[in-house]
């Protein structure tokens, strides 16, 4: 099908773009890659009355480390180019591995970070590394410029923190512990698909006592947001990662987590799936140490 | 010699319905400069098939999954029918008419589908080819996974996907040697 019609504008500050979506006049939508976006045109899902392409502004097509090694993506930045920065797959390899599992190259070449943070399809890969890497979310609107957590940012399916008049021009990822090992691992039914069900792990070892220090789990596809469960967090934490720990831990995956039915799987199957990623997960997180 | 200034590729006007929504864009299609007026909502698939004639770039799901309308932009594989025309000024863009025009020997990758017979209907083919000659432009030999990764943008509904691969990898060879 074909999109109705809209209007087109390519501002060129950030400043022009907040004025074009606080009109309150027309009904205004970001465009960045439009991988997301363009699709719910064609079928007629969204009918905006003015496409806001937030590409053309200079300083949203940065990525960078920044004076407390803190990585700064803007939300101009493709999802391909982000995957092949040194710095990136360096220093957050989970994040390359994430985005790496979107969809196909063709996908990736336009298809921005940040527009794929802000659609949140809460089975898509990067809000589940965004939350299991604690990254914050900049924000900027006509009340000005905040930031928001991961855990604040991701409301419900299609939904965050995002007002309709702001603008989401930047996403940081906070430096990593340097005794971390980490996965990211999908159950789909084919390559390149959403995820049926996710998980990422992240997990720090204790220095000398080979021990898990720390432990982040994030689920992909197993409620409306990515969730973090804690319980298998503490479960990890202490543990030597061995198969006694990982199977007390699958256990609280199996206790934690309540996804929903769907045309694809059932809330058994997603469970069941959940809790073998993680043990899968965590024993690679643990070798990379 | 002087070298040949490209002529302007000719873009048919439809009349202007909606003038608020309509914008004049430049870029560059198979090395020949464009300049036309779009509507907003026009996608690049269907500037190109409709308003300048390169019907090769092919049509399927118009939503993102079948890879059929390929090209490349700015030398990278994307879909047409996920991107609006208008956000393509300045861009140049290559479709599967650019590769062997008029009466040039066909590219390697054509000549390898041709060869190894990487098609069935047809249909998807042009898509493929212009993946692959992403592929083969590349700096290094992409590996196994990524060749997969790259033709999995793509769907075959003949399922001839055997001969496409083989097709893909003998212009691998060709180009990276064997």
């Amino acid at each position: 099908m074909k999109p109705s019609s809209f209007d087109y504008t390519a501002p060129s500050t950030v400043g022009e773009a907040v004025a074009l979506l606080a009109d309150e006049e027309r009904e205004a939508k970001v465009v960045a890659g439009g991988q997301s976006l363009i699709p719910m045109l064609n079928m007629r899902l969204a009918r905006p009355e003015v496409l806001v392409d937030i590409t053309r502004i200079p300083e949203l097509g940065r990525l960078h480390v920044d004076a407390e090694g803190n990585l700064r993506i803007g939300a101009a930045v493709r999802q391909a180019r982000a995957a092949a920065d040194p710095a990136l797959r360096d220093g957050w390899p989970l994040l390359a591995a994430a985005i790496e599992r979107i969809g196909h190259p063709q996908i990736r070449n336009r298809g921005t970070v940040c527009g794929s943070l802000a659609h949140h399809d809460p089975a898509a890969e990067l809000p589940t590394a965004a939350l299991a890497l604690d990254a914050r979310f900049v924000i900027t609107g006509p009340r000005g410029t905040r930031t928001v957590t991961a855990e604040d940012f991701f409301v419900a399916t299609f939904s965050t923190a995002v007002e309709a008049d702001e603008l989401l021009t930047e996403v940081v990822f906070p430096p990593l512990p340097a005794d971390h090992g980490w996965a990211f691992e999908e159950l789909t039914r084919r390559h390149g698909d959403f995820a049926t069900v996710g998980v990422a792990v992240v997990l720090e070892r204790s220095p000398g006592t080979g021990t898990v220090r720390t432990a982040r789990v994030v689920f992909s596809g197993a409620a409306p947001v990515p969730v973090r469960l804690v319980a298998t967090e503490n479960a990890l934490v202490g543990s030597d990662a061995g198969g006694q720990a990982l199977a007390a831990a699958a256990g609280t995956v199996l206790a934690g987590l309540a996804p929903s039915d769907d045309i694809h799987a059932t809330a058994e199957y997603r469970r069941e799936g959940a809790a073998h990623l993680l043990v899968r997960a965590c024993t690679t997180a643990w070798e990379r140490c | 010699m002087t070298p040949s200034v490209p002529t302007p590729l000719a873009a048919r006007t439809p009349p202007l319905a909606e003038p608020s929504a309509w914008h004049e864009i430049s870029l560059t299609v198979n090395g020949r400069p464009v300049t036309a007026q779009v509507e907003s909502r026009l996608l690049l698939s269907d500037f190109l098939r409709d308003r300048l004639g390169l019907t090769g770039t092919h049509v399927g799901c118009e939503h993102g999954v079948c890879g059929a309308c390929t090209v490349l932009v700015d030398d990278e594989p994307v879909r047409t029918c996920l991107i609006l025309a208008v956000q393509c000024r300045g861009t140049e863009i290559r479709t599967v008419e650019g590769l062997a025009p008029g009466d040039a020997p066909l590219t390697s990758v054509q000549q390898a589908f041709h060869e190894c017979h990487g098609m069935q209907c047809g249909f998807c083919t042009p898509g493929f080819v212009m993946t692959t000659t992403a592929l083969t432009e590349q700096s290094d030999r992409p590996d196994g996974e990524q060749v997969a990764d790259a033709l999995s943008g793509h769907l075959c509904r003949c399922t001839g996907y055997r001969n496409i691969r083989r097709a893909v990898c003998r212009a691998l060879d060709e180009r990276f040697g064997e």
